[in-house]
């Protein structure tokens, strides 16, 4: 597609069914004032079977439900049994809190595709595993549980400065536990990364170590395991094509039934996002105001107009431009040619010092914390 | 695995997508989109024919000859992305 022509159907739909999550990871994209979103506020099971149905009849395909922890709600059974009926390839992704052996029933019954399981605490978790103790537990039997139902089992693992040098016990953690793919993600910077930082940003010899781990184990393991290992922005020199284009392929339902381009998007000033209460997906894919703004090359600066990449990363993300450099309509301030790409260089100068960068301690996703941030 | 009678894939589910006229492979959090020949050859892995069969099927459906070097070709890519077995 050319940056003029009319977008294609958001084939990828993500229902992000609730905020609530019994876990606290200082890495959460969620947004820190996602406590301003109670569980009264969110979309109820009648709202969101519409919403399946009008994406799906626009064109949409995959379709994950997330959250917070979708487990948490109980017309998950319900919403994906609709989602398979309309013909979607349904994707639950979860910690696996909540993933008893009877709903994983309900969920293979009701035509579930595919659960991807994600470490929520990895280095809590590999102590565990190390030592047998009780979280690897859980894990293992939700693994089990996993593969009794004939599901592929996808494991994800947010990779950063604290579990990364454990990255061949991650690895061998997965393969112990049957995974065909490990997704190794490492931390992106927005939400409570973002606040937390300094304390999650590898250094580049942590991250090269890594890599070389990984390509190690590739070699041994072969076709036994796909593994993704996906480099931080912060080390690269040009921006990501982030969600594969802004309002290109990716549509997001927040619990409050917000439509987003992208999960961290509505930080972005000036753009207000319709809601599936008030708008038909329709509408908002293709009309609306907060889908168009950041569509095509009009918004963008000279820098990136001019640029012979500009449709190989579209500018980067409008996110990271507004958060590091004040400006959404800025270049991504990963980028090398942009005139704030000293804010990701000195994060990253700082990353390379040995042991801790700063004193300050992990700020966790709670409620509580989001209220202080977020009153 | 082997591709004497080739099969996609568990993983993999194939369908008619409507709005983008095509045919489609999906896994997870994955699509790949298939052009019209693509398609044609995955319909027929079912387990049920070899590949001079499946050949020989396409040849009649579509009133060629000479299509088995191009199918055996695009068989090795897919079997190589693990969507055939």
């Amino acid at each position: 597609m050319t940056l003029t022509d009319r977008p294609g159907p958001p084939l990828w739909l993500l229902a992000e069914l609730t905020y609530r999550c019994p876990l606290h990871c200082a890495f959460c994209y969620n947004p820190v004032d996602f406590a301003r979103t109670t569980a009264d506020d969110e979309l109820d099971t009648e709202a969101w079977l519409r919403v399946l149905n009008e994406a799906r009849a626009l064109g949409s395909v995959q379709c994950g439900f997330s959250g917070g922890e979708p487990l948490v709600r109980d017309d998950l059974e319900v919403l994906v049994a609709e989602a398979h009926r309309l013909g979607y390839y349904t994707n639950l992704l979860t910690s696996g809190v909540g993933l008893t052996e009877d709903r994983a029933e309900a969920l293979k019954r009701a035509g579930l595709d595919h659960i991807q399981l994600s470490f929520q605490d990895t280095t809590k978790e590999l102590n565990d595993f190390l030592s047998h103790t009780r979280t690897f537990d859980l894990k293992q039997k939700v693994a089990q549980t996993i593969k009794a139902n004939g599901w592929p089992m996808v494991m994800n693992c947010v990779i950063h400065r604290l579990n990364i040098d454990h990255i061949g016990q991650i690895i061998e953690m997965a393969v112990a536990l049957g995974a065909e793919y490990l997704e190794l993600a490492n931390n992106q910077y927005y939400s409570w990364a973002l606040l937390n930082r300094d304390q999650l940003l590898p250094s580049r010899e942590q991250i090269e170590r890594a890599e070389r781990i990984t390509n190690e184990y590739r070699a041994k393991l072969g076709d036994k395991i796909r593994i993704f290992f996906v480099v931080p922005d912060y080390y690269e020199t040009r921006p990501k094509k982030c969600m594969n284009g802004w309002g290109n392929v990716f549509l997001t339902v927040t619990p409050d039934g917000t439509a987003l381009p992208c999960h961290t998007a509505k930080m972005l000033p000036g753009l207000s996002f319709p809601n599936v209460r008030e708008m038909s997906v329709g509408e908002i894919w293709y009309d609306s105001d907060g889908f168009n703004r950041y569509r095509g090359d009009g918004w963008m600066s000279d820098t990136c107009k001019t640029c012979p990449d500009k449709e190989k990363d579209l500018g980067g993300c409008r996110c990271q431009a507004f958060m590091l450099a004040g400006d959404a309509t800025a270049p991504d301030p990963v980028c090398d040619k942009s005139p704030a790409h000293h804010v990701v260089l000195d994060a990253v100068a700082r990353a390379q010092q040995p042991g801790a960068v700063t004193t300050a301690p992990l700020v966790f996703r709670d409620p509580k914390a989001s209220r202080q941030i977020a009153p | 695995m082997s591709i004497d009678t080739p099969a996609l894939a568990s993983r993999f589910r194939m369908q008619w997508e409507e709005a983008q006229q095509a045919w489609v492979l999906l896994y997870p959090e994955g699509m790949v989109k298939l052009n019209a020949s693509a398609a044609e050859i995955l319909k027929r892995c079912d387990g049920s024919r070899d590949v001079p069969a499946l050949v020989a099927d396409l040849e009649t459906a579509f009133d060629a000859t000479g299509l088995e070097p191009d199918v055996r070709a695009f068989l090795d890519m897919a079997r190589q992305q693990q969507w055939v077995a």
